[in-house]
């Protein structure tokens, strides 16, 4: 279901920045800032799922607490449902809050383990007041039959169930309030090959089911590309490159994009390709570099004249958005892209 | 046989492993978490948990040496000397008080008769080797000022300063990027180049099985359900659950949004093993295959498989 052009996207994120103070000394004083998300756009439509990719330490998960509200951004606007979130006060957030729930990589981990599964997947219900209690009971058995869980389950407590179940549980927590976006922060990284399977057609099972939107945070491209309608690819705080999923894994035009999808090794030993391994790690966002970061990584000899440039994406073909990197392109693609 | 002691009794979690590592050569040991990988890898080396694990019966030949029949000096010298080992979250296996440094020069000096001078110049070395930027300052760092990727390159460090004969490698990537995973492996496997040593690599993988590793052990639940060239692995797999394995995992090639294949239930509790095959209990069937241990046989040359007459259509 690609983005209808006419309707207004469910979610709109204008410029979001999200600084983290570091501090230190003798006085605790502020000297410096973590640049976590710096400059992010994007938009996800009604039903879309959206990808967002990039390596430990880029900000991807940081940009999905700041969706939620669980991070107040920096700056920028997070538009939900044509309304600004983005500086709105926590009571007036309240009724919005089950409109956009999030997933985490181990959600029992981060819940009360004296609740039984019942009691966690009504928690929500009853925190919005929603419905009687009676009424919630009914709705904990139509949930738990929604992600293909016995309804014996709600007697129990989640460490009785394996980690694919227990992400189970967690989506049907995030499902009790009917809500229309799902922020997933790795929601299937912990699990075997053979349960990540069950859980990724659950997701794309109740997407259509209920029309949901999803953000998919992930750094399994594969997995990524599955369940995604676009991708963005996120480097050190910023979008280097955001297009249609199929477009960007069969026609990538950042080098990081690039570098990404040839580390990602092949389940096929007759497949013998060139691995143009990465060197270095991703630098620091207490210091980054002055110019193109992913061209201060690579030591690329036009890094010196990417400082000072303009860096933010544009749209190189249509629907297909990559940053103005000079370090970045082919020699072609940046003939395109300069004079745009 | 390496079984555990509990509070609900004994409990076997690896269960009649058999595999051989010839030198120089790149072994997968592949299967989902919970089946027994690394409790297979520890017992190699005698690293299990004291003393609720113990290895029950079987023998583990190095170079024609029984490891579990030497003495406990000999095992020393083996571990970390002519084995060396690397585990999946380096952060809990480097000492986080001492300075890396200090870490490789223990390392060195206790297998290596050097004094600590040469040593350190050794790990400075060692460090440079494994791909560490200005190595004679890292020497000073403790593990906390390392990023994950870096860390694991310490550990690698450590386990080849003595040019073991055989390297263990479990999960040693799983936590990281996939650039850095690509960076590790490729250290990896110059290191083996230059030392010839052999290497036993444990993951859930499939894809770092089929780009590095010559042979296969798929394990199920404690035992081992097939084992082939990687080559004949991935075009012919035998076993029901090396094909649920191979079929479960999306691959970029595929439609998006389609059903992928899974394999339905989950590996029982080591306590509920049935002496049969333990693949069938996952399926839930019922009857004659969960009764007796299926035969692990040779089927076609060098690929073997256990013979379950359910899970394995011959």
């Amino acid at each position: 279901m690609a983005q209808n052009e006419q309707e207004e996207p469910l979610l709109e994120v204008h410029d979001l920045q999200m600084y983290f103070p570091v501090r230190g000394g003798v006085m605790f004083k502020k000297i410096g800032d973590v640049k976590a998300v710096d400059g992010v756009s994007l938009s996800i439509g009604r039903g879309e799922s959206l990808g967002l990719v990039g390596e430990s330490g880029c900000g991807k998960s940081t940009v999905g607490k700041c969706l939620v509200r669980l991070l107040k951004p920096t700056d920028g606007k997070v538009i939900f449902k044509e309304m600004d979130i983005t500086e709105m006060s926590q009571r007036r957030l309240r009724p919005l809050r089950q409109d956009i729930q999030m997933v985490f990589q181990d959600p029992v981990e981060s819940l009360d383990a004296r609740l039984s599964v019942g009691e966690l997947i009504a928690e929500p219900l009853q925190i919005h007041r929603v419905g009687s209690r009676s009424s919630r009971r009914e709705r904990v058995y139509e949930l738990l039959d929604q992600v293909r869980m016995p309804r014996s389950a709600v007697e129990k407590f989640p460490f009785e169930f394996s980690g694919g179940q227990r992400q189970r549980i967690g989506i049907a927590r995030s499902l009790a309030l009917n809500p229309e976006l799902l922020i997933l922060d790795e929601p299937v990284s912990a699990l075997d090959v053979s349960v990540q399977s069950q859980v990724l057609n659950l997701l794309v099972e109740l997407q259509r089911e209920l029309g949901l939107s999803y953000l998919f945070i992930a750094h399994d491209l594969a997995v990524v590309k599955h369940i995604s309608d676009r991708v963005a690819v996120m480097y050190l705080g910023k979008l280097v490159e955001v297009a249609g999923a199929d477009e960007i894994y069969h026609n990538p035009r950042h080098a990081y994009t690039k570098a990404l999808l040839s580390a990602v090794p092949i389940p096929d030993p007759t497949v013998k390709r060139e691995r143009k391994a990465l060197v270095g790690d991703v630098p620091s966002p207490i210091d980054p570099p002055a110019g193109s970061a992913f061209g201060h990584r690579i030591s690329h000899p036009k890094y010196e004249e990417s400082i000072g440039m303009d860096l933010g994406l544009v749209e190189i073909e249509r629907d297909h958005w990559v940053a103005r990197d000079p370090c970045c392109l082919t020699s072609e693609d940046w003939g395109r892209v300069r004079m745009l | 046989m390496t079984s555990f002691q509990t509070d609900d009794g004994q409990v076997r979690a690896v269960d009649g492993v058999s595999f051989e590592i010839p030198k120089g050569k790149t072994i997968g040991l592949v299967g989902e978490s919970g089946c027994g990988k690394t409790v297979t890898a520890m017992s190699i080396v005698d690293l299990l948990p004291k003393p609720a694990g113990t290895i029950q019966e079987g023998e583990i030949l190095f170079g024609g040496e029984d490891l579990r029949k030497v003495g406990d000096s000999r095992l020393h010298e083996v571990r970390g000397g002519e084995i060396g080992v690397i585990f999946q979250e380096p952060m809990s296996a480097l000492n986080p008080v001492h300075r890396i440094g200090k870490q490789l020069v223990e390392a060195i000096v206790l297998h290596k008769k050097v004094n600590k001078r040469d040593a350190l110049i050794r790990a400075v070395e060692l460090l440079e080797k494994v791909g560490i930027p200005s190595p004679e300052r890292r020497v000073m760092d403790y593990p906390h000022q390392l990023s994950g990727g870096m860390r694991q390159r310490v550990m690698i460090a450590m386990a080849i300063s003595c040019e073991p004969q055989l390297l263990i490698a479990d999960e040693p990537t799983t936590a990281l990027d996939v650039t850095v995973q690509a960076q590790i492996l490729e250290l990896i496997e110059s290191m083996q180049r230059d030392l010839g040593m052999a290497v036993l690599l444990i993951t859930h993988d499939l894809g770092v099985i089929a780009e590095n590793c010559e042979e296969v052990v798929v394990m199920y639940a404690g035992r081992v359900v097939e084992k082939a060239s990687v080559l004949e692995l991935f075009a012919n797999p035998l076993h029901a659950y090396t094909k649920g394995l191979l079929s479960s995992i999306p691959r970029l090639e595929y439609k998006r949004k389609t059903e992928l294949k899974t394999i339905e239930g989950q590996v029982a509790a080591i306590r509920d093993f049935v002496p049969g095959c333990r693949f069938c209990q996952r399926m839930e069937r019922e009857g004659e295959t969960l009764v007796e241990r299926p035969e692990f046989k040779e089927v076609s040359p060098d690929h073997w498989v256990e013979t379950c007459m359910s899970c394995y259509a011959g």
